[in-house]
């Protein structure tokens, strides 16, 4: 294995953890928005690890570019849904978790 | 056994447990909108097992609709239920005298059982690798015009069949706008999130549609892939309180539905006349003919799927669906 | 490398296997939506490791109509299928 193969592995890796981060993130978390905040950040950090680490192995700039096209959606997609079921548990009244 | 095969099995393995897992629980949850959510989920490892299977034109129709669509139609329906019936959280009550006794289901237990046994002899007789007709189709591939086999398969060898489909999906939305009028249901203006999500992602979802369309010649992809998406477009479109301008809901919509199965059927009547036979591209112009037959198809299907989100024939004049 | 993209795939499965609890367990209907949207970026994810593991470049479109369908059905339980009266979440 090349430098560049132990590159992608440790992010691949990296990004694998963060999405154990996010799932341990929706069981654990008291309320649902901090299970939003958990499931959104942490998701898309790992899926953006694991973009970057198989962008080294792709065999063509147009496979590097569909990944990163697809990891933007996925960001875009990911931030709006999260404002837009945060703004509608606000409103139909879901308490906020207090310490 | 080396590491790759087994995590290969480990993974194939995992997948079909949760699928039945999946199923089971979707189908016998009590409560409605936890079942539809199982059930999104269940599309969602249904596309990844038709990736295993090597069938990435079926996963992607699986992913658009079976996980898309389907989901957003299920959760309309839910709504419009729980507006009908006046009840927030649908589940069945249960009682001593409703619940499921023996003498209910000692029949259909028993044929699900022969049936599945008789499944598991039928796939342990078939041959381990049967090639079927993918010789035949191999073969016949550079005079259908495209160089895709399914899209080949589909549009042309079969080419019967995805007219008749058409026509099916035609006659769902009929069925579903004959139930009546879309009822106007007050909603709230959308905010700006979900008004620029809208804006920027509808152009993307056509433009991947026009690409679906054209690389499904030579790749993964085709009409019934970039309806799909079309429709998934629609609905983004309907959600965000876009709606039609009145003129265009009379004829043009009813135009625009109609336009796939009608030229599938003015072709396959022309080739007739000509040719001697339904549908024989002829396979000079095959390629050509195949794209202008799947452009309509999208468009087609596209409407149809964004036409039965509305779930109602739309209404013309003031206070339009 | 191939192993590595396969044991990934493995593991990013039994983490949406592990995601389903919250389905299942709610208690509201943003938790189950919430979880269905772990399942569509997780599905991603395993979709771009098995295009580079079954040498599929195909695979990577499947993973792009992911990406944007998932935000489809999130907006439709958004704006239509979420019930006013939300049943209070108890902190767990």
């Amino acid at each position: 294995m090349t430098l560049i193969d132990y590159l992608s592995a440790a992010l691949l890796i990296a990004g694998a953890i963060f999405f154990l981060a996010g799932t341990l993130g929706l069981l654990r978390f008291p309320d649902v928005y901090t299970r939003l905040h958990a499931l959104t950040k942490a998701d898309n950090v790992g899926l953006g690890l694991i973009m970057a680490g198989l962008s080294f192995q792709a065999e063509s700039w147009a496979v590097a570019g569909k990944l990163l096209l697809i990891w933007l959606l996925v960001l875009l997609a990911g931030a709006s849904v999260a404002h837009l079921v945060a703004r509608g548990a606000l409103k139909r009244g879901i308490r906020i978790w207090k310490r | 056994m080396e590491a790759l095969t087994l995590l290969e099995w480990g993974f194939d393995g995992l997948l079909g447990l949760g699928l039945l897992w999946l199923a089971w629980r979707a189908l016998t949850c009590p409560e409605l909108f936890k079942a539809i959510v199982l059930f999104i989920a269940f599309g969602l490892l249904m596309a990844l097992a038709w990736v295993r299977l090597d069938a990435p034109d079926v996963a992607l129709a699986e992913a658009a609709i079976g996980a898309g669509l389907t989901g957003a139609l299920l959760l309309a329906a839910f709504a419009k239920l729980s507006l009908v019936t006046g009840h927030e959280e649908l589940k069945p009550a249960r009682s001593e005298k409703n619940r499921i006794r023996f003498q209910h289901y000692w029949m259909p237990a028993t044929t699900l059982l022969l049936v599945t046994a008789g499944l598991f002899y039928v796939i342990l007789s078939l041959p381990p690798y049967a090639a079927g007709l993918s010789v035949e189709v191999a073969s016949n591939l550079d005079t259908s015009g495209v160089s895709n086999p399914v899209t080949a398969v589909l549009l042309n060898f079969r080419g019967y069949d995805t007219l008749l489909e058409m026509v099916v999906l035609l006659l769902a939305l009929l069925g579903v706008w004959s139930l009546g009028d879309t009822t106007i249901h007050r909603e709230a203006a959308p905010g700006l999130v979900l008004d620029t999500l809208a804006r920027v992602l509808v152009p993307l979802l056509i433009l991947v549609a026009a690409y679906l369309l054209w690389v499904g010649a030579h790749a993964p992809g085709g009409a019934f892939q970039a309806g799909a998406v079309l429709g998934a477009a629609g609905v983004l479109l309907l959600l965000s309180s876009w709606r039609p301008h009145a003129d265009l809901i009379a004829w043009p919509l009813r135009l625009m539905l109609v336009l796939g199965p009608a030229i599938f059927v003015i072709m396959a009547v022309l080739l007739y006349l000509t040719k001697g036979q339904l549908l024989e591209f002829p396979p000079a112009q095959a390629g050509i003919l195949i794209l202008i037959l799947e452009a309509v198809a999208t468009v087609s299907i596209g409407i149809t799927l964004a036409a039965l989100f509305l779930g109602g024939r739309p209404r013309r004049g003031k206070g339009q669906a | 490398m191939q192993t590595l993209y396969l044991a990934l795939a493995v593991f990013l499965l039994l983490n949406l296997g592990a995601g389903m609890w919250r389905v299942l367990r709610g208690p509201t209907a943003a938790d189950r939506m919430l979880a269905a949207q772990l399942f569509g970026t997780t599905a991603v994810a395993v979709l771009v490791l098995l295009a580079l593991a079954m040498e599929n470049t195909a695979l990577l479109d499947v993973a792009l109509l992911f990406s944007l369908l998932a935000a489809v059905t999130a907006v439709a339980f958004v704006r239509r299928a979420w019930p006013e009266q939300e049943v209070d979440n108890d902190s767990d």
